[in-house]
């Protein structure tokens, strides 16, 4: 099997965020930077597919700065082959452009399968999946929890609210991937190692038209402290007249 | 918040990509299988075995051996910061990747026949075989030069007799690095390694009880008596004190980044806890008293840090020596003791708590502070190094 999965370099979760100077973007400095966690999981799918069907090869695309070059030895290290690096600095906000370069970039290599995260843990939109899908003319499954290969089809799970839907497509299709599906290994020493000598290709993102643009970003407001209205039975009218009236959450 | 580790003085851009890489797969290791059950471990005193095949699998043991012996092939930068990642978990599981890759592993690979490294240096690699390393003596600790544990030589083999105590991993071990005299008990010289299988008849270890520090750490005393071996079991190419003394500078290598890996867990636990805990209607943090201890912590860390950093790229040249080795151990271990007490300080009561780290660190610190050349045999090695005298 020939396995695509697209990677997104995002701050990790886990630092402080400022916003930059120019009030549009994150403060990158300090910041620290992973495979988006869904993508992750994208990758670890791709991984077992390749142990479980035979020698095959998984391939890891993906967009933005020359810093991406580590994103991609991170996933080289766990275990994909050889890595695709499309160079583009900003990466633009408008997934249908990032889906363009995607979809220019995988056409024609008769992959089997194109995974993706189910979406990026910094922009949250979800789109360049299904964009590249369609762009590509393919069958996509977003958001799958188990998946099964066999004959030439799929069979993919979805969970949703309170219910879990079955679908069954050909191949190739592109997915996207849910959290629960298969825990991402840690990269072992050797693969680090390894890594090193597999190769990336590096080469121009040919980026579609960018129609969406950020105006603004703004971090929540801080929360301000609490208020005690009084003790026991007798607050109970107050507290009931502030949420109504105040907080107007009754 | 998860741990972030500490980087005040950006050393993150003086590592390799490859470092940073080994260094942020082994912390999110020690976060996943080993932060969750460390507490109990210690309190129990139990070394949590099945933790052996992961740290096997991820490549930890002996991993600056070469990879023609199954091992990672890493430089000593990246050796260290494994070292310290693990201490941030516990000085006891820290010990037992050192006496593994350092005081095993090593001895084999560099003085060891082909056969030897062949036969052993990959299943220890695989924590197939668990391994320890005999010299300390009930008697000879800062002076194994004066061991009475014998080797004579017989006309099909050897027989070791004699008693070792301190001896990480004894327990658990399947395979023990014995230094053992062959010839009179006044020669110094005659001091030669032997690997010995724990299975072998004569060899009995038990558990040393009643620590107070490294609880999660095998900690026994061995006794060989009339411990026959075949001839090939002498290490060829040991000879003389400075043979065991050559893995100890390993060691004391690793321990130096470990300790900062210590310190960083109680600075970190010390931080977040001053930044939540009220008191005066205000966060502890807030306080100067606390801004000091903290001030105080981060300077000692960024220091280490900068010395240890500069001591692998030192290894990895081929120059550094074992003096070098010295200061670094005896300051980074001094200056994590002091860190874990003022942590443990600044956590007010709950610090006495093993739901918290910082004690834990600070009991275990005390051993690492005494073992693998104590604090003071150290300042006496930097003495002699500095006047030319030597003062023991």
């Amino acid at each position: 099997m020939k396995i695509a999965v697209c990677l997104k370099r995002v701050p990790d979760t886990e630092m402080r965020f400022a916003v930059a100077p120019d009030g549009k973007s994150l403060d990158a400095s300090g910041l620290k930077f992973d495979i988006s966690d869904f993508d992750g999981y994208a990758v670890e799918v791709a991984l077992r597919l390749n142990e479980q069907h035979g020698p095959g090869e998984v391939v890891a695309v993906a967009l933005g700065p020359d810093a991406l070059q580590e994103t991609l030895r991170k996933a080289l290290s766990m275990g994909v082959d050889r890595g695709v690096h499309l160079k583009a600095d900003p990466v633009p906000f408008d997934g249908l452009s990032i889906a363009h370069a995607l979809a220019a970039e995988l056409k024609d290599q008769g992959f089997d399968l194109i995974l993706f995260g189910r979406v990026a843990t910094d922009t949250g939109n979800g789109t360049v999946g299904p964009m590249t899908a369609a762009l590509l003319g393919l069958p996509c499954v977003t958001a799958i929890s188990k998946l099964d290969l066999s004959g030439g089809q799929g069979t993919a799970q979805r969970e949703l609210e309170g219910a879990t839907e079955t679908v069954t497509f050909p191949l190739p299709a592109v997915l996207t991937i849910d959290e629960g599906i298969a825990r991402p290994r840690l990269p072992s020493l050797k693969g680090i190692m390894a890594a090193k000598k597999k190769p990336v290709e590096s080469k121009s993102a040919a980026l579609g038209t960018v129609q969406l643009t950020v105006d603004k970003l703004e971090l929540p407001p801080e929360r301000t402290g609490g208020r005690i209205v009084g003790e026991g039975p007798d607050a109970v009218p107050e507290l009931v007249r502030l949420l109504h009236d105040e907080a107007k959450v009754l | 918040m998860a741990y972030t580790g500490v980087d005040f003085y950006h050393m993150d851009g003086l590592l390799s990509e490859e470092e940073r890489a080994v260094r942020d797969t082994v912390r999110a290791w020690v976060d996943e299988h080993l932060m969750p059950i460390i507490g109990e471990c210690y309190i129990e005193g139990r070394f949590p075995k099945q933790i052996i095949p992961g740290l096997a699998e991820l490549g930890v043991l002996g991993a600056n051996l070469p990879e023609e012996y199954g091992c990672a092939g890493l430089n000593n930068v990246a050796y260290g910061l494994i070292m310290q990642e693990l201490e941030r978990g516990d000085s006891g599981i820290r010990s037992f990747a050192s006496v593994q890759g350092a005081l095993v592993m090593y001895p084999i690979y560099s003085m060891g026949s082909d056969e030897q490294k062949q036969h052993w240096l990959p299943r220890l690699a695989q924590g197939k075989e668990i391994g320890c390393f005999g010299l300390t003596e009930p008697d000879f600790g800062s002076n194994p030069s004066g061991m009475i544990t014998t080797a004579k030589e017989t006309k099909d083999g050897w027989v070791l007799n004699g008693v070792k105590m301190w001896i990480t991993n004894g327990s658990q071990a399947t395979v023990a690095i014995i230094w053992a005299k062959t010839g009179a008990v006044d020669d110094p010289k005659s001091i030669r390694g032997f690997i010995v299988p724990t299975a072998t008849k004569g060899y009995t270890a038990k558990d040393q009880k009643g620590k107070l520090s490294l609880r999660a750490s095998d900690t026994s005393e061995i006794h060989l008596e009339d411990v026959r071996l075949p001839k090939d079991a002498i290490l060829p190419k040991s000879g003389g004190i400075k043979s065991p003394l050559s893995c100890l500078t390993q060691a004391r290598y690793g321990i130096s980044w470990g300790a900062i890996g210590a310190a960083m867990a109680c600075y970190d636990e010390a931080l977040q806890y001053a930044r939540q805990r009220i008191m005066f209607g205000k966060p502890i943090g807030a306080t100067q008293i606390q801004q000091v201890r903290l001030a105080d912590m981060l300077a000692e860390i960024t220091k280490a840090q900068l010395l240890c950093h500069q001591l692998g790229r030192l290894k990895d040249a081929g120059t550094m020596t074992p003096q070098q080795v010295s200061l670094a151990k005896r300051n980074n271990v001094s200056m994590a003791c002091d860190i874990a007490r003022e942590a443990r300080r600044l956590l007010g009561a709950n610090g006495i708590l093993a739901e918290y780290h910082s004690m834990r660190h600070m009991a275990n610190l005390e051993s690492v502070y005494t073992y693998e050349g104590t604090h003071d045999m150290h300042s006496l090695i930097l003495g002699q190094e500095v006047t030319g005298h030597a003062a023991f």
